[in-house]
């Protein structure tokens, strides 16, 4: 096993300034182990006594390839790795993945599967805004917020159990439509969250938007133009909060989005406030969605009928021999995709998640690649952070909202 | 049979020194913060208020290995992490447990390729591993009373 | 295609003599290394193609030319269009001119795709590896690097995988 090795100025000789050299400026090393970091990241940092002057991040300590290891299974069984990229977001990758295989080989998916596939997936960004805010929190110092933030997102687990059996990594959505229908206690479990759900984003509001700690902690830091933030392929509440009116879900609706109404909170600022802001107001939008898609929810199958690519449901199986032999031939074989490439992307969170798939006529996908927003999103702290201290920069870390898992792949 | 009868009117107990050390050992072990991927935010929900860990003594998670003496290595340990996690388990102060957490630094979980370590024990000695893909949050504290239960029937050694 | 790709489409047929092809709605445009720098320069400046949403490579290995496609996906936040330039490159000795003064976000990704294709991208300001450790030999995403499968303990071949498992010592 390697051991870490001494590393001398060289390496990062072109990545510092002139006073790092002479030893004017300290290289301070936020290594991969930290509790602000949000996961496994490492920052080199060049600091003027509390000011930092430059911030090189380096990646790659949750490197796990992904990419390679999808080519080496079938389409339907490469489903369980895509849970494991951004691990907050687990509805959402199975959703951009499944998309994208309903794209190459031309599935439909029915309206029901369409609804409850909104729900999950909008009921996963509350859970996902949840864990930033009570990260959030214990980076800036409130850290009762962990606790409440961790109560609520207690509720939506417990609504994803009951669908899949599985807290976090559920893999309920398969291509072509769901793996099963809701339970009966579906609807009502939802329908109390939402019931409940407001007052408790207002208790969230009272705690911190209008705190004084909070607003000078976080008015003006780290301030992101839009020009900087499009050069830099930053998108999703990064974007907003920097003036820019981009939401997937909005300019190319998928999955039946365009019947819902709703608004994408806009700021002009820039800084971590208003990323704060964005992203606070997001998840009352998006309980807006849920209630609708619910109300909406319309009779029917949760699966396509295209036996040539989805299995058949589990009743069928005990009477149908052609039933048992499709569900045998995908289960083993898989089914064979085109030899073309496709690109489908879904408003996730963070911003863009993309997945480019390309098949090439066999049961086992040729190259996947996942265009993760984290990835970009990180791209453009050295830039925004400059110039501020220490503890701004944890704040700004706290507010780009990263998943190392994206990032690596 | 609790301590109350042993008492006596005398108001002495007696026990063993290793007991005694063992007892106090599990009372308030913390662990070291080594959250790597999703068994991460388990980890962190085992913490929170629903699944509470400070009821068997963990309070909260120390960041510096040389205040802590359990690591919970929570998710995959990566090719480039290793050297690392070897570092920071070699910082730590005697006497110290590992639990590995998850599937993944059990035995590589799901991935099976060129850039995951099958395992973590490939690299630390591991007490207690813990199953799932990530395992509940009951799960995790059920492998933490494993450990206290080794650590309550360690023997001291004397050194030759 | 949509109809507002058409004329964007036209332009970059007309100044590249570049073919394309649609599927399902997408559409694919092929340059080549000296063409692409100019093209993206085009879109961003007179298409208003403001955002490189991804940059990517795909290995079709046992034809070695050519044996990589460098795929740039663009994306118009103005018109809502997006368009994949796609750009084959050779197998032996790959590079491909850096894009990174005419999208910031270049820096990344070309610098994730010399660590795992190898495909050295010229002109870089900042060649380091990316995502895979110092001493890693080879490109893990190319179809000839081997996954690095670890053969699954059952009881008939427990005690021989143990043997060669490398576990750590105290």
């Amino acid at each position: 096993m390697p051991q870490l090795e001494e590393v001398a100025i060289d390496k990062y000789k072109h990545l510092v300034s002139e006073r790092a050299l002479k030893g004017e400026t300290m290289l301070l090393n936020m290594g991969p182990q930290h509790p602000s970091t949000h996961g496994v990241l490492r920052l080199l940092l060049e600091l003027d006594g509390e000011t930092v002057v430059n911030a090189v991040p380096e990646i790659g300590y949750l490197h796990t390839g992904i990419e390679k290891n999808m080519e080496a299974k079938t389409y339907l069984k490469a489903e369980v790795m895509t849970d494991r990229l951004d691990y907050l977001d687990t509805v959402g990758n199975n959703l951009a993945y499944c998309m994208a295989v309903e794209k190459l080989v031309d599935l439909d998916v029915p309206p029901r599967a369409q609804a409850i596939r909104v729900i999950l997936t909008e009921l996963q960004r509350i859970a996902s805004h949840l864990v930033w805010i009570g990260t959030f929190g214990l980076d800036t110092g409130a850290m009762s917020m962990f606790l409440y933030a961790f109560r609520e997102r207690e509720l939506i687990l417990d609504i994803l159990e009951l669908c899949s059996g599985q807290r976090m990594m559920t893999t309920f959505i398969r291509p072509g439509g769901l793996w099963r229908d809701v339970p009966v206690e579906f609807e009502a479990a939802v329908r109390d969250f939402i019931r409940i759900f407001p007052k408790r984003i207002d208790e969230y509001e009272t705690l911190l938007t209008k705190n004084p700690i909070m607003l000078d902690r976080l008015l003006g830091i780290g301030k992101l133009d839009a020009a900087t933030a499009l050069q830099h392929g930053v998108t999703g509440p990064m974007l907003r909060a920097s003036g820019v009116k981009w939401d997937l879900r909005k300019a190319r609706p998928y999955m039946g989005y365009e019947q819902y109404d709703f608004d994408v909170p806009v700021r002009t600022e820039g800084d971590t406030y208003a990323r704060y802001q964005v992203r606070v107001q997001e998840l009352r939008e998006t309980l807006k969605i849920v209630e609708q898609a619910l109300n909406k929810l319309p009779m029917g199958p949760v699966r396509s009928d295209n036996r040539k690519f989805v299995t058949p449901p589990r009743s069928e199986i005990g009477v149908s021999m052609e039933a048992l032999i499709h569900h045998f031939k995908l289960w083993t074989e898989g089914f064979p995709a085109p030899k073309a490439s496709v690109y489908s992307a879904i408003e996730s969170p963070r911003g863009e998640l993309g997945v480019y798939l390309e098949g090439d006529g066999g049961p086992k996908p040729y190259r996947v690649h996942w265009r993760t927003p984290s990835f970009d999103n990180l791209s453009v702290i050295p830039k925004i952070v400059k110039g501020h201290l220490v503890a701004d920069l944890v704040a700004i870390l706290a507010s780009t909202d990263i998943v190392l898992g994206d990032i690596d792949r | 049979m609790g301590v109350e009868q042993k008492l006596g009117n005398m108001g002495v107990v007696t026990t063993t020194l290793e007991s005694m050390v063992n007892w106090s050992r599990t009372g308030a072990m913390w662990p070291m913060l080594f959250g790597l991927a999703c068994c991460a935010i388990e980890m962190m929900s085992a913490q929170a208020s629903h699944y509470d860990m400070s009821r068997f003594g963990m309070e909260l998670m120390r960041a510096s290995p040389r205040q802590s003496d359990l690591m919970i290595v929570a998710g995959r340990v990566s090719r480039k992490m290793g050297p690392v996690l070897r570092r920071l388990y070699d910082q730590m102060p005697e006497p110290k447990w590992v639990i590995a957490m998850g599937d993944c630094a059990s035995c590589g979980g799901v991935f099976n390729n060129y850039a995951i370590y099958q395992g973590v024990d490939e690299i630390v000695p591991v007490d207690v591993f813990v199953a799932g893909c990530p395992p509940r949050p009951e799960a995790l504290i059920h492998g933490v009373l494993t450990v206290y239960e080794k650590v309550k029937g360690e023997k001291f050694v004397v050194p030759t | 295609m949509d109809h507002k790709l058409e004329p964007i489409v036209k332009a970059l047929q007309d100044q590249f003599k570049a073919t394309y092809e649609e599927f399902r709605g997408e559409v694919h445009v092929f340059l080549t290394t000296e063409q692409i720098i100019e093209a993206l320069t085009l879109l961003r400046d007179k298409h208003e193609f403001e955002l490189l949403s991804a940059m990517t490579a795909v290995d079709y290995y046992p034809q070695t030319s050519p044996r990589f496609h460098v795929i740039y996906q663009l994306s118009s936040l103005a018109k809502n269009v997006t368009v994949q330039l796609r750009v084959p490159v050779n197998g032996d000795q790959p590079r491909v001119p850096t894009a990174t003064r005419v999208y910031e976000v270049a820096n990344w990704r070309e610098r994730e795709l010399m660590d795992m294709f190898g495909i050295v991208a010229e002109g870089h300001p900042d060649p380091r590896k990316l995502l895979l450790p110092d001493d890693q030999e080879g490109y893990p995403l190319r179809k000839d690097f081997p996954l690095g499968y670890e053969e699954p303990q059952f009881t008939f071949n427990f005690d021989e995988i143990d043997v060669r498992k490398p576990y750590a010592k105290e």
